[in-house]
């Protein structure tokens, strides 16, 4: 996917945030960095949380050979229905890259970035990587390109990288220290042997951290992931992100560990666990310190085609994009005027935005000169910024953190749908069950509408469902709901304090 | 004398790009090695490319038909100490 690193003198910036737009919002991530990048990133729907709901992105699985082994990844990656990093239907040739590109761009005008992920490394698939950014520079100018690594053969592609129009890096660094690293990388193949163990994680490292310094030595944004594995690089985690960062990494993203079973991985196999929700969370806030954190990432797959969190893929497969007739010089003209509207759009929320910085935690005789602690809350949204949907319909929830400072949000989590429509569905309780479960550490659940069942069920689990705020921008209403709170004296109760004590 | 690539490949192309001698094909259901063009890699490199980057244990057989990579030596766990290091990891 993608990455993005900062030009060394522009990163003194970010670490004091908050200086250009409103601190705590949805897109926290980005206010605090510099004008120079925000401009680069804002149309780009992986950075931000807002922008994912206006930009669309997809990744062409041009790069199908990897040259290491990480024991999260299994290489047998042809799967229709999976999501996640690192699967695939079907792998293009650069020519069908480029075509499957250009159909999309003329489809989807929202359509902003293209990235290849994979299903390998981009950088162990050098030729069919470059041939595919070197066409689509030159035939789609206004489509960005990024690509992710696993950083191994980064420092000898960095001169290509920066020939083309790539302005974002990601580069997966999962650890600094080869002790670890041997955990997580059973071998890598170097210099024509396969090495493994520690020594083969050293020598990951090592390239790793030079590519990343290359990078931004070049003036190419890198983000980098990273995934927890809890008992292995979770503590490690935190000096990680300040290493990178110190380097000059423009914005962090650790992703909770995917392993089931069935996936048919190392770590899946072998029964290692992922992170819960509120390890994950914890992980992000403890980095958050010191680096610009991601927490919107979907972990898509790398053939993904739309909006994040979304797949179209099965729109634009080879037989489908042959029977279209593509005129992209007339599509560039309409993609210029959508994306001038939603930038329009984008402003007007900002501005919006910066006046509810504005808006201070009430001060009436029950909140007078007290702190209160902060509270989580969940949405359901099916994008627009707006709570727009019913509960039973939303297939995730983003969660946002309400206190004294604001509104933030904090991430988002995945649940499977209960309600279809219809009684009919036999699983109905557990699932119901299940998106509870996954609400976890949230007090109030904010939607469009809730059936009478989950209501009771939500308050049993001490979360408070709410619609009465349909249609009303997220913020504000979370604000609100925060608001109410203090004032029927909710956050007065010091046995309450939730996520402080676990 | 030619090394040969049985069913468990999962057609991840990463052998075909570094054989120096242009042995591999891209078929279905999986690549093959075509034995009068495979070389073991004698005279270019001191291991077979293909064996040492295939990420599947036991998918490559030497000229004997025996697997370059036998189970275990891909994990880095063998397998009469994948109990001890089942009960490591699920402790996590």
């Amino acid at each position: 996917m993608e990455l993005n690193v900062l030009n060394a003198d522009q990163a003194p910036a970010t670490a004091e945030g908050c200086s250009a737009s409103a601190c705590g919002s949805s897109d926290d991530q980005m206010s605090h960095l510099p004008d120079s990048i925000r401009e680069k990133v804002q149309n780009h729907p992986c950075y931000s949380e807002e922008a994912h709901h206006y930009f669309a992105r997809m990744h062409v699985a041009v790069a199908p050979a990897c040259n290491i082994q990480c024991h999260y990844c299994n290489r047998k990656y042809d799967c229709a229905n999976e999501s996640r990093p690192g699967v695939v239907s079907e792998l293009l040739t650069p020519d069908q890259a480029v075509k499957k590109t250009k159909a999309v761009a003329a489809n989807i005008p929202q359509m902003t970035v293209l990235g290849i992920a994979g299903p390998g490394d981009p950088l162990a698939n050098p030729e069919r990587t470059f041939e595919t950014f070197r066409r689509l520079s030159e035939e789609a100018p206004d489509i960005k390109l990024c690509v992710s690594t696993n950083g191994l053969t980064l420092p000898m592609h960095v001169e290509e990288l920066s020939k083309h129009n790539i302005d974002h890096v990601t580069i997966t660094i999962n650890c600094i220290d080869p002790e670890v690293g041997a955990k997580i990388y059973p071998w890598i193949f170097w210099n024509n042997r396969r090495i493994r163990g520690k020594a083969a994680a050293k020598i990951l490292i090592q390239q790793q951290q030079k590519g990343l310094e290359m990078l931004v030595a070049k003036g190419i944004l890198v983000k980098v992931n990273s995934v927890l594995i809890p008992g292995v690089n979770d503590e490690h985690l935190k000096v990680v992100s300040k290493i990178v960062k110190e380097k000059g990494a423009f914005l962090h993203n650790v992703m909770p560990l995917i392993s089931e079973e069935e996936h048919g991985t190392f770590y899946g196999v072998m029964g290692q666990r992922g992170p819960s929700d509120e390890e994950l969370q914890d992980l992000q806030d403890a980095c958050s310190g010191d680096m610009n954190m991601m927490r919107h990432c979907r972990q898509c797959r790398a053939d993904a085609v739309g909006m994040l969190g979304e797949d179209r893929g099965s729109e634009f497969t080879l037989d489908k994009i042959d029977a279209m007739d593509i005129d992209y010089d007339a599509a560039m003209k309409t993609r210029a005027i959508v994306h001038k509207g939603i930038e329009a759009e984008l402003a007007e929320k900002q501005l919006k935005r910066e006046r509810l910085a504005g808006v201070k935690v009430p001060s009436g005789p029950v909140a007078a000169n007290k702190s209160f602690r902060p509270v989580l809350m969940a949405v359901a949204t099916s994008g627009g910024g707006v709570i727009n949907q019913h509960f039973g319909h939303a297939t995730e929830f983003l969660v946002y953190e309400a206190s004294g400072n604001g509104v933030r949000f904090i991430g988002h989590r995945k649940v499977d749908q209960y309600c279809i429509g219809n009684d009919t569905c036999g699983e109905k309780e557990s699932a119901l069950a299940g998106s509870i479960r996954a609400l976890s550490g949230c007090e109030a659940v904010l939607c469009s509408k809730i059936g009478y069942e989950p209501w009771g069920l939500l308050e049993d689990a001490g979360i408070a469902p709410n619609g009465e705020y349909a249609m009303e921008p997220i913020e504000e209403a979370v604000m609100s709901v925060y608001q109410e709170m203090i004032t029927a004296g909710k956050l007065d109760d010091k046995t309450e304090l939730k996520r402080a004590e676990v | 004398m030619a090394l040969s690539i049985v069913e468990s490949c999962v057609n991840c192309w990463a052998c075909l790009d570094v054989c120096p001698s242009d042995a591999i094909v891209s078929a279905e259901p999986h690549f093959l090695i075509e034995s009068k063009n495979c070389t073991e890699c004698e005279g270019d490199y001191a291991d077979p490319q293909c064996a040492s980057i295939c990420p599947i244990e036991g998918a490559i057989l030497n000229s004997f038909g025996d697997p370059i990579n036998p189970e275990g030596s891909l994990t880095g766990i063998k397998p009469e100490l994948k109990d001890d290091a089942l009960k490591e990891i699920q402790a996590r």
